[in-house]
């Protein structure tokens, strides 16, 4: 639970601030994904996800990288 | 997929490794923190590229492990009570209580369900008015503000059906206490990456100042691990203990200050038990007085009885990088992931689990 999963955000949702929301890609499973703690994440942007937070932008190179170390360490049952 | 292959390069693999050789005259012990860098270093077998006079042990950092039993039975005490929904990451549900695991208290008709995340918890008590639902609120700083979180939701909401179990620890007191021990043989960190996206590394600098101890914040590809390596031995060698960051493509030194302000918020700073390890001052979160509310140790009084803890297991040690899980006796015998003694067997971030899927692979 301690590593974060990359995803894409492909929508977001008006709401007050700390109910902020948005749809976020995890390579083909998506979910919702708080977004209170990034209020300048667009969508189409890269976001590291904590536990349905996003709590860090980052590049698609990164993004990449990690979810195939994830894939490998087998982590990412928890978002399926 | 060229991004991943850059990271496994073995050209690259194989320049670090020599990089350290040619830097080590010593013998150095370095510690990494994170349960996740303890699976990387055991799957990619990256030990056999360190020379042999640097040794990795492995740390305390494995929420599943380090979450004392006494939480463990009462989250099942509080999942067998009808009116309540008993929610939790996925990874607690076979960690052994005293006779008891969450898992266990499903098979007997409690109604226990693995969520994502406590935001999905605090929906589901939304959706189910008539139930209690119950969030196990475990983890280091990375989870800390999702958990911080759902109770502020739930607060905004007046939600009377959501409440925490709380079990929160940090790292840098851990650490700290790692190097008060005697039996410690730690010389040099590699912090954990992912904790450091949310808090930065500001906080380990008085660490590294006063026990005089390198810090080096560092990913988890085997890349990383080599190269927090490679930066870690070079102080050791020439005698300097600074905060250095290897992971800097993820992580600032200043973290997520939003998340830290909501954690703030709605957590203090309080002294924790570790399973294994025993109490640490000022090592753990509890709720702030505000959200009491929220506490399920509050609102459900429990009387539990006297905890056991198997003789046989030295998890303790394990936590604490005094001993390795093979010199376990019942390591890989009468404790397996299927039937685990000690809670590091049971967790994807558990060094037993490490070793016992992929020692003897790499042996």
């Amino acid at each position: 639970m301690c590593l974060a999963i990359p995803g894409r955000i492909l929508e977001i949702e008006d709401a007050e601030t700390e109910f902020r929301q948005g749809k976020v890609d995890f390579n083909g499973v998506r979910k919702q994904v708080n977004l209170a703690f990034l209020p300048d994440a667009k969508v189409g942007e890269y976001v590291l996800v904590h536990v349905g937070i996003a709590l860090h932008k980052i590049d698609e190179a990164e993004a990449q990288r990690t979810f195939a170390l994830l894939r490998e360490l087998d982590e990412l049952d928890e978002i399926s | 997929m060229k991004y991943l292959d850059e990271y496994r390069d073995a050209a690259l693999v194989q320049s670090l490794s020599a990089a350290i050789r040619s830097a080590v005259t010593r013998p150095w012990t370095l510690m990494e923190v994170c349960g996740g860098q303890t699976h990387s270093i055991l799957k990619s077998g990256l030990e056999a590229f360190l020379p042999p006079q640097v040794s990795l042990v492995h740390g305390p950092g494995c929420p599943v492990c380090v979450t004392p039993i006494e939480l463990i039975d009462k989250a099942v005490a509080l999942a067998l009570r009808p009116e309540v929904i008993f929610t939790s990451f996925g990874d607690m549900l076979r960690v052994p209580g005293s006779a008891h695991s969450l898992f266990d208290a499903k098979c007997e008709g409690a109604d226990v369900r693995i969520v994502y995340s406590p935001l999905d918890a605090v929906r589901l008590a939304q959706s189910n008015p008539d139930r209690q639902v119950i969030f196990f609120a475990v983890g280091f700083e990375t989870t800390a503000p999702a958990n911080a979180m759902a109770v502020f939701q739930a607060s905004k909401l007046g939600l009377a059906n959501f409440s925490v179990l709380v079990a929160h620890v940090l790292v840098p007191p851990a650490m700290a206490a790692l190097l008060e021990s005697p039996q410690s043989r730690v010389q040099g960190f590699l912090a954990p990456g992912h904790v450091c996206t949310v808090q930065g590394y500001e906080e380990y600098v008085p660490l590294a100042e006063r026990y005089r101890v390198p810090i080096v914040v560092t990913g988890f590809e085997p890349v990383d691990i080599l190269e927090g390596t490679l930066l870690c031995v070079r102080q050791l060698e020439e005698g300097r203990a600074e905060v250095e960051n290897q992971y800097s493509r993820v992580v600032r030194r200043e973290g997520n200050v939003a998340a830290q302000r909501m954690v703030r918020e709605v957590f203090a700073v309080s002294p924790r038990t570790w399973r294994g390890i025993g109490e640490i001052p000022q090592s753990g979160l509890q709720l702030r007085d505000a959200y009491r509310g929220f506490d399920a140790e509050e609102r459900f009084p429990l009387s539990i009885g006297a905890v056991r803890e198997p003789e046989v297991c030295i998890s303790g040690l394990v936590l604490q990088g005094i001993r390795k899980p093979q010199e376990c006796p019942a390591f890989g015998t009468a404790c397996t992931p299927e039937r685990p003694l000690g809670a590091p067997m049971v967790s994807s971030e558990g060094a037993c689990a490490a070793y016992y899927l992929y020692g003897r692979r790499n042996s």
